[in-house]
C-alpha cells in the first residue's frame, strides 16, 4: 500500500504550487536550499501522528470515491431493504433477529432495524453525503473569508469597520440555531413548503445555510494577518517600487497566507461534518432515503434498547474521521510554523 | 468606563435591531402566503386564512408588520382581538400560548444544564490543563491531552444514547434525565440532569483543558514568573499564586463567549435526552413551522449573547490590570 505517497504528493503538491519562492533542489552536498514548503513538509513527514492520521482521513476519502466499487465488490447497495426481501432476516417488530444486530458473513456490519438496509453500504454511501457537503461548504467559506479578510485586513478603515460589524452580527446568534431555523428557510426559496424536495435540494439548501454563517472564522484570521503583512517591509517595497494594489494583494500577500488558509481549512472540515451530521440529527438536514451519518445516528437513538449495535458503527465512523482530522490538522500547523512550541 | 459601557450597550442593540430585522424577514416574507396557512392548521378554508391574515396584520406592508412586531416587544400590541402584553413576541402557531411565556417558563432547564456543565467542565478541563502543563512533555501531559483530543471529537449525539444505555437501561444506575425544579429538591434535580451534564461537560472539557494548558505555558514563559522564582517562592506558590491567575484571563473571555456554544450544546443535548428546554423548544418549534416561536427563540437567544459579550468585556477590564478601557 503506497497511501503514505499520496499524502505526500497531494501536500507537497499543494505546498509548492502554493509557495511562490520555491528554489530548485537537487543537489546531494550541504547546503541544499530549501523551500518553506519543502521544509515543512520534511517536518511532516517525521510527525508519526500526523502521517497516520493523513492516512486515516485519505482512507475516508477514497472510500467515498470508490462507494460504487465498494458497492459492486460486497454485492450490496445502500437501498436495497434487505431485511423485508427476504424473511429470517428481521423479526415482526422489525429488529434483527440474529444477535448483534444481525452481523453476519454475508451483513458485515448488521441490518439496519425496521427497514433491514446493510449497514455497512448505508455507511459507505454516507461518508459521500458528509464529505461532500462539508468539502463544498469549506471550499466557498475560505474563498468568501480570504477575499473579505484581506479586504477587511487591507484597505482598512471604513472596509474593516463594515465587515467587522457585520461578522459581529453573524456571531451573536447561536450558530446551531441558526442554522436550525434557516435551513427550512433556505429550502423554501427553492420549493413550495410541504412539497417533497429532492436530496440534492435539500444538500444545496444546506451549503447555503452553512456557507452564509460559516465564512466568518476564515475572515477574522486572515484579517489579522493581512494587518500585521501590510505593515511589514516587503509590502513597502513593493508600493514603493510602484506594484499596483491589485499585484500587492495576489503576488506578496496571497503567498504569505497560505499557512493561515490551510490552517483554517484543517479546522473548518470537521467542523463542517459534524454540524451537518447534527442537522440531519435534529431532522432539518438530510432526510430519507438519502444515506447520512447524522440520520443514521439519530434512527440509533431511536433503537438504542433493542439494537445497541446499530449506533456503535455510525457513532464510531464519526469520531474515527474527527479525531484523525484534528491530529492532521494539529500536525499540519506544527508542520507549517516551526516556532509553535505545544 | 461609563462611555465604554454606553457605547458598548448601543452597539449591542444595533445588532440586536439588524439581526430582527432579518429573521423578520427571511421569517414571514419569504414563505409568503404560507405563514396564514401555516397559522391556521389543518382544517383551513380560504375565509379563515384571509380572517388569520388580517389579525396577524399580514395584509400590511411588510415593513408595516415589522415596526408592529418591534412595537409589541416593548410596548405590547393587540393580535387579532386578544392583548398581547408587552414583551410580545407574538403567540405559537401550535399551541397559541405567548411565546415569550412559553420561553420563560423553558428557561430554567436550559440554565440548569448550561450551570451543571459550565461547573463539571471548569473543574475538569481547567484542572487537566493544568496538570498538563505542570508536567509538560511527560506522560501525564500526553495522558491528558490524549484525553482531550478524543473527548473533543466526541459528538454529543453519539454518547447520548450509549449514556441512556449504559447507565439507564441496562443498569437502572442512574434515574432517566428529567428535570425538577432546584427549589423544591435539589438532589432530584442534580440526580436528574447529571448525565447531560456529563455528556455536555465532556466535549467541552476537552477544549478548556487544552486551552489552560497552552495559557498556563504561555504564563510559565513570561518575566514576571522568573522574577518570582527568583525572588525565592515555592513552585506551588509561583503557580498558584502568580502563573493561575495570569493564565485564568483569557478562560474567562473564552468562556463568555463560549454562551452561544453553549446554547447550541443545550439544543442538541436536550433533544438526545429529552428534557424540555429551551434548545428542544426550538428544535420542536422549526419542525412545526411555528414561525413566531423560532423568530422569539432567535431573538432571546441573540439577546442573551449580546448580553454576556458586554458582561466579558466589563469583567476583562476588570481582572486584568494591563487593560485599560479606552471610550
Amino acid at each position: 500500500m503506497d497511501i503514505g505517497g499520496h499524502v505526500a504528493d497531494l501536500v507537497q503538491a499543494e505546498l509548492t504550487t502554493a509557495d511562490a519562492s520555491s528554489v530548485p533542489t537537487g543537489r546531494s552536498k550541504p547546503p541544499v536550499g530549501r523551500s518553506p514548503g519543502q521544509l515543512a513538509w520534511r517536518r511532516f513527514r517525521r510527525d508519526k501522528t500526523g502521517v497516520i492520521s493523513g492516512c486515516v482521513v485519505l482512507f475516508f476519502f477514497l472510500v467515498g470515491l470508490g462507494a460504487p466499487l465498494i458497492s459492486l465488490l460486497y454485492g450490496k447497495d445502500p437501498d436495497t431493504q434487505y431485511g423485508l426481501e427476504r424473511p429470517g432476516l428481521l423479526s415482526d417488530t422489525g429488529i434483527p433477529m440474529k444477535p448483534n444486530g444481525g452481523i453476519d458473513g454475508e451483513f458485515w456490519l448488521g441490518l439496519e432495524p425496521k427497514l433491514g438496509r446493510d449497514v455497512l453500504m448505508q455507511l459507505v454511501y454516507g461518508i459521500r453525503t458528509s464529505l461532500l457537503i462539508a468539502l463544498v461548504v469549506v471550499f466557498i467559506v475560505t474563498a468568501i473569508g480570504v477575499i473579505i479578510g484581506i479586504t477587511a485586513g487591507y484597505l482598512g478603515g471604513k472596509a474593516d469597520y463594515f465587515i467587522g460589524r457585520v461578522i459581529d452580527t453573524l456571531l451573536a446568534i447561536p450558530s446551531t440555531l441558526f442554522f436550525l431555523a434557516f435551513t427550512p428557510i433556505a429550502l423554501a426559496l427553492f420549493i413550495a413548503p410541504g412539497k417533497e424536495a429532492p436530496a440534492w435540494l435539500r444538500a444545496t439548501a444546506l451549503i447555503l445555510v452553512l456557507s452564509v454563517f460559516g465564512w466568518t472564522r476564515a475572515a477574522r484570521l486572515l484579517r489579522g494577518q493581512v494587518l500585521s503583512l501590510r505593515e511589514r517591509e516587503f509590502i513597502d517595497a513593493a508600493r514603493v517600487s510602484g506594484a499596483s494594489s491589485r499585484r500587492i494583494v495576489l503576488k506578496e500577500l496571497l503567498p504569505n497566507l497560505v499557512t493561515p488558509i490551510l490552517v483554517v481549512v484543517t479546522l473548518d472540515v470537521p467542523a463542517m461534518v459534524t454540524t451537518e451530521a447534527a442537522l440531519s440529527y435534529l431532522g432539518v438536514g438530510m432526510v430519507e432515503p438519502t444515506p447520512d451519518w447524522g440520520r443514521m445516528i439519530h434512527t440509533g437513538g431511536d433503537y438504542i434498547q433493542t439494537v445497541p449495535t446499530y449506533l456503535v458503527f455510525p457513532g464510531l465512523a464519526l469520531l474515527i474521521f474527527v479525531l484523525a482530522f484534528n491530529l492532521l490538522g494539529d500536525s499540519v500547523r506544527d508542520a507549517l510554523d516551526p516556532k509553535s512550541h505545544r | 468606563m461609563l462611555a465604554f459601557l454606553v457605547r458598548r450597550v448601543i452597539g449591542a442593540l444595533l445588532i440586536l435591531l439588524v439581526i430582527s430585522a432579518i429573521t423578520f424577514l427571511l421569517f414571514f416574507a419569504v414563505p409568503g402566503n404560507e405563514v396564514a396557512a401555516l397559522s391556521c392548521g389543518k382544517s383551513c378554508t380560504p375565509a379563515l386564512i384571509d380572517e388569520i391574515k388580517r389579525g396577524l396584520g399580514l395584509d400590511q406592508p411588510i415593513w408595516q408588520q415589522y415596526l408592529t412586531y418591534l412595537g409589541g416587544i416593548f410596548g405590547g400590541r393587540m393580535i387579532g382581538d386578544k392583548m398581547c402584553e408587552a414583551p410580545c413576541f407574538g403567540y405559537s402557531f401550535v399551541n397559541r400560548q405567548p411565546v415569550f411565556d412559553t420561553v420563560v417558563d423553558r428557561l430554567p432547564v436550559t440554565l440548569s444544564l448550561a450551570i451543571g456543565a459550565v461547573v463539571l467542565f471548569l473543574i475538569f478541563g481547567v484542572g487537566l490543563g493544568m496538570l498538563a502543563a505542570l508536567r509538560k512533555g511527560k506522560a501525564a501531559d500526553k495522558i491528558a491531552m490524549g484525553f482531550a483530543l478524543v473527548g473533543g471529537s466526541m459528538q454529543i449525539y453519539v454518547l447520548a444514547p450509549f449514556f441512556l444505555y449504559i447507565f439507564v437501561y441496562s443498569s437502572d444506575l442512574l434515574p432517566r434525565p428529567h428535570y425538577v425544579s432546584f427549589f423544591d429538591s435539589p438532589l432530584d434535580w442534580a440526580g436528574g440532569l447529571i448525565l447531560p451534564w456529563i455528556c455536555l461537560a465532556l466535549i467541552h472539557t476537552a477544549y478548556y483543558a487544552r486551552l489552560t494548558r497552552s495559557s498556563m505555558v504561555d504564563v510559565l514563559n513570561e518575566d514576571f514568573i522568573r522574577t518570582v522564582r527568583a525572588k525565592g517562592l515555592s513552585t506551588r506558590e509561583v503557580y498558584v499564586k502568580h502563573a493561575f491567575r495570569g493564565a485564568m484571563t483569557p478562560i474567562a473571555t473564552i468562556l463568555g463567549l463560549d454562551i452561544a456554544t453553549l446554547f447550541a450544546g443545550a439544543i442538541i443535548t436536550e433533544t438526545s435526552f429529552s428534557l424540555v428546554g429551551v434548545g428542544q423548544l426550538a428544535v420542536n418549534s422549526v419542525l412545526a413551522s411555528d414561525l413566531p416561536m423560532m423568530m422569539g427563540v432567535v431573538m432571546l437567544a441573540s439577546s442573551a449573547v449580546v448580553v454576556a459579550n458586554i458582561i466579558v468585556d466589563v469583567v476583562y477590564a476588570a481582572i486584568d490590570p494591563r487593560i485599560k478601557v479606552t471610550a
